[in-house]
């Protein structure tokens, strides 16, 4: 009798071949990587459609190069799929591939808007600016890379919780370095940005995760002195200061930081982070009290101190109103024309005008989309965040160390709170604050900072996967045994 | 650490709940509301990428949309230039204004009045196109008051009484629409700075969205008021000294230019008005009260606007709480009375046309692509402000100022013309406005005219100088033309 040949070992197999080397231990797995590769396949195919309904409606026939992008899109987001199976074969495989449709539609709509500008300069007889869209390619280029390292060079997760006041003051160092002058630049009004020739960069976005990673390691060694050493307060368990002394401080300065630089958004990202990582950490709900607390007190002070404060309430509040919507409110009103202008099925890809919208391929690009695909592609869309955000939380609840558990909640739930605050701003549920969204938005510094919260997210993902003894040597294929005992013979965590 | 972490991820859920929820909001509850916003320049560029219909009055094409070859397959002309900028007022890539932008539905093929034809266009695979909207201006009439205004600053109404029907609507100084519906957005933006930061206002459509002291042309409405009351007639005799003290005060109304009017203690009514005796009126104002000019001028339109006009009005305002002072200066049409020409031009017409003031409308017929008539304005009746009786016997005294009052060079040879001359003070060393309204012929009223020459009274200058020469061109020309 023969029986079919099992998959486990040819998924195996593949790996090997791939990555021509010895498998790592434990890796009795299910087909993860192939699953990763089929969904890769489909956000390959979504991009390559994306690009081809674009070219369509601008000339009205897709050329062959459409499929040559589309093979060039996929083959880049394989690279880091290869790199998964080599360093973190057991990690989720829907991380990726989601991230990969982001990064897609993201860029088809920068190239989009490259388009219209082109066509604009070309019509004023102005000179034909270079395109976003290649910057932003060379940009996603750098982040596979980065994400390739990150799991190349941490292997595993805890040896980072080591690094803890290193981070700590890293991170700081580089929320500060656009202050510095000679490399610090200031762009529409913020200083936030280090300038090396054509490319500036961000260094909040990377501190992010260096301050996350240093709140984690922080706080997992002074859990217990956290949770237990603690006066009760009307009912609610307040920490000591000194131990929550040098999170205070990194909080404080991080915060203070961002103030001095009026970057709005990532405040009120580190904000919602470090109120995130302290709730997890302690499991004390008196944090999230004080949390909101603290976050109201600092939204009335800032609002009475910081005229840019009080021009993004004003023009939330009033959007309308007054002078508005040519005053204080103007990118976000002409954002919501470009919403409206899509409604529920969008007018297709290359066929609004998105254009019109200020800043249309990074802090408004939600605004774009929506033109374009509708309330059906924002939704799809938000969705896809929203799984990147579950997955990167199912990992933390796999995940066998607590400062795994933390890191990855962290990294989940700041990536959940950065879409809530970029779209939520865009669309007037909140006042509009400068964010990027992630992935999607032009600019270098979000998408490799959130390749790496991903390659990080896999990490802890595959080690949560993995199982806990490593499986003795055993022949992956006996059919004799198979014959003789019941099928199931791999244990599935 | 689960329990927190669940707590999280509930958290995270919520908050992409609320984006979701606020995505609907936005793209499908909001969607008509945002489109619909007039800042919102998406609709006009969905618009101008359609044959857009045109507005016309009589024979002459007013605006239309020819084929051009650029992203925008079709620019808005203006063929006459200035002559009707703020009756069209424009089309541009941004915005739109006057019947362009009250009549956009229709224009743009958007009304469901032209389900019908975009029906027979979906079968026949024809690209939408807008209906036509056929004003009631009549080219000749709007030609001669512009040219009767030649550059001065002011402006000129000419309506039907009978109908409210607008002849003309003229405002000076104005602008061409064309450089504004350039498909060049730095030429339009420019074009469009440079006119709405113009002292001289260009863009302002005066004959109805600017306010005016009307001056001695309200006396018209006190003498209404007066003569409403039953207590006076033509001849009565009202007292008219050289100079009025005013009550509770030691400010002194005098005549103009220091005339006496009758016999210097009083003078008859229809007199008083044919010189347009400042203190008779004055007088006649406090002995009536301010409720009842008031009333009156509430009944002629003040202190309200038209409804569904397709132009933005300002309001004529009378003044609320007047004390003997202050009712003696309104009721001459000073103090803080306010009046637009085309509100003067209503008094005239409704004067004319035995006491019924009919609504004024612009926009008489709308057709559709295939030039069928789709609609058309019914006149309507707004309100009775005077009795036949009191509007005959103000006819009479109207007459009375052409002939042999202020309102002599508003004389037409054989026709009877009834009108009132007004010199507006507003401001100190500032020339007063010269006025006219009227209406010929008088017995038979076939054009009601309000005509405002701003800062026109200078060394001469009164308003039977200086608007009534423009008023005899306006209705001379309507007269020829209706015939």
């Amino acid at each position: 009798m023969t029986l079919p040949p099992l998959r486990r070992p040819r998924s195996a197999d593949l790996t090997a071949t791939f990555a021509g080397f010895p498998l790592p231990s434990g890796l009795e797995l299910p087909p993860y990587r192939r699953r990763e590769l089929f969904l890769l396949g489909y956000a390959g195919i979504l991009a390559t459609a994306a690009l081809a309904a674009l070219t369509l409606a601008r000339d009205g026939t897709i050329g062959f190069q459409v499929f040559t992008y589309g093979l060039g899109f996929f083959s880049l987001w394989a690279l880091a799929h290869l790199a998964v199976r080599r360093f973190a074969p057991a990690a989720d495989p829907v991380l990726l591939p989601v991230v990969a449709a982001l990064n897609g539609i993201g860029l088809v709509m920068i190239y989009r808007l490259d388009l219209a500008k082109a066509d604009a300069a070309r019509r004023a007889g102005r000179e034909v600016p270079t395109g976003a869209a290649q910057t932003q390619l060379v940009w996603t280029l750098l982040a596979v890379v980065v994400f390739i390292l990150v799991l190349a060079v941490v292997r595993d997760h805890r040896s980072l919780a080591r690094y803890a006041y290193t981070a700590g003051l890293v991170g700081l160092v580089f929320l500060v370095l656009p202050i510095a002058p000679g490399i610090g630049a200031t762009i529409n009004g913020a200083r936030l940005w280090l300038q090396v020739g054509p490319f500036s960069f961000q260094p909040s976005e990377v501190s992010k995760i260096i301050l996350m990673i240093f709140f984690a390691a922080y706080l997992v060694n002074k859990r217990d002195v956290l949770s237990v050493a603690s006066r009760s307060f009307l009912g609610m368990k307040i920490p000591r200061a000194r131990d929550l002394g040098p999170v205070l401080v990194a909080w404080a300065a991080s915060l203070g930081v961002l103030v001095v630089q009026k970057d709005l958004g990532s405040s009120l990202l580190f904000f919602g982070m470090f109120l995130v990582i302290l709730y997890v950490a302690t499991q004390q709900a008196s944090w999230v009290a004080i949390g909101l607390a603290l976050f109201m007190l600092g939204a009335v002070v800032a609002h009475s101190l910081f005229g840019h404060v009080q021009i993004r309430v004003d023009g939330w509040l009033h959007a309308f109103d007054g002078e508005n919507p040519s005053n204080t409110s103007y990118q976000l009103v002409q954002g919501l024309y470009g919403f409206a202008a899509g409604g529920i099925t969008g007018t297709g890809i290359g066929q609004g005008s998105p254009q019109r919208v200020p800043f249309a391929n990074t802090d408004f690009i939600m605004a774009s989309l929506g033109e374009e695909l509708g309330l059906t592609g924002v939704m799809a869309i938000l969705l896809l965040y929203a799984l990147v955000a579950a997955r990167g939380i199912r990992a933390a609840l796999g995940a066998k160390d607590p400062f795994g558990k933390l890191l990855a909640t962290g990294l989940s739930a700041t990536l959940a709170l950065q879409v809530f605050v970029q779209v939520g701003g865009v669309m007037r549920l909140i006042p509009l604050t400068g964010l990027t969204l992630p992935f999607v938005s032009y600019g270098g510094s979000s998408i490799v900072a959130n390749a790496a919260i991903i390659a990080l997210l896999l990490r802890i993902s595959d080690a949560a996967r993995r199982l806990e003894e490593p499986v003795p040597d055993a022949p992956l294929f006996d059919p004799s045994a198979v014959s003789e005992s019941p099928t199931q013979v791999v244990k599935t965590t | 650490m689960s329990t927190p972490i669940r707590r999280v991820a509930i958290a995270c859920m919520i908050l992409f709940a609320a984006l979701l929820v606020n995505a609907n909001w936005v793209q499908v509850g909001q969607v008509n509301r945002l489109k619909e916003e007039p800042t919102n320049a998406r609709q006009i560029t969905e618009r101008l990428e359609r044959q857009r219909g045109g507005i016309i009055a009589g024979d002459e094409e007013l605006a239309i949309s020819v084929p051009v070859d650029d992203e925008y397959k079709y620019q808005r002309k203006y063929p006459a230039g200035q002559l009707y900028a703020n009756v069209t007022g424009y089309y541009t890539l941004f915005t739109a204004a006057g019947l362009e932008r009250s009549e956009d539905v229709f224009l743009s093929g958007d009304d469901d009045r032209l389900l019908a034809s975009r029906v027979t266009d979906l079968f026949t695979g024809e690209e939408r196109r807008g209906g036509t909207v056929v004003t009631t201006i009549v080219p000749r009439v709007q030609q001669v008051a512009t040219e009767a205004l030649a550059g001065r600053k002011g402006a000129v109404v000419a309506l039907d009484p009978s109908t409210g029907a607008i002849l003309a609507m003229v405002t000076s100084p104005t602008y061409d629409p064309n450089t504004l519906a350039s498909h060049d957005e730095s030429a339009a933006t420019d074009a469009y700075q440079g006119l709405s930061t113009d002292k001289n206002q260009p863009l302002l459509n005066r004959p109805a969205q600017q306010t005016y002291p009307p001056g001695s042309t309200f006396k018209l409405i006190t003498a209404a008021a007066a003569l409403s009351s039953g207590r006076y007639e033509p001849d009565t005799r009202v007292p008219a000294p050289d100079e009025l003290t005013l009550p509770q005060s030691t400010t002194v109304l005098p005549n103009f230019d220091g005339e006496t009017c009758g016999d210097g203690e009083t003078d008859t009514l229809i007199h008083a008005l044919t010189i347009s005796c400042n203190t008779a009126f004055g007088e006649l104002g406090i002995e009536l009260g301010d409720d009842a000019v008031r009333a009156q001028a509430e009944a002629f339109g003040f202190n309200s606007t038209i409804e569904d006009f397709p132009l933005q009005q300002a309001r004529s305002i009378f003044p609320n709480d007047l004390d003997g002072a202050q009712t003696a200066q309104s009721a001459i049409g000073q103090f803080n009375v306010q009046a637009t020409p085309l509100q003067m031009a209503e008094v005239a017409a409704a004067i004319g046309n035995g006491g019924v003031r009919m609504k004024p409308y612009l926009v008489s017929e709308l057709r559709g692509p295939d030039t069928k008539r789709i609609s058309r304005t019914e006149p309507t009746v707004l309100s009775k402000p005077i009795t036949p009786e009191v509007a005959a016997k103000l006819t009479t005294m109207m007459e009375s100022v052409v002939t042999s009052g202020t309102g002599r060079k508003a004389q037409i040879s054989g026709v009877n013309v009834a009108g009132k001359t007004g010199t507006a003070e507003h401001g100190d060393g500032e020339d007063p406005h010269a006025w006219f309204v009227g209406f010929a012929p008088a017995s038979a009223p076939e054009v009601a005219v309000a005509v405002i020459v701003e800062d026109g009274g200078g060394e001469l200058g009164t308003g039977g100088a200086v608007a009534a020469p423009v008023a005899q061109k306006v209705m001379q020309a309507a007269l020829d033309t209706q015939r």
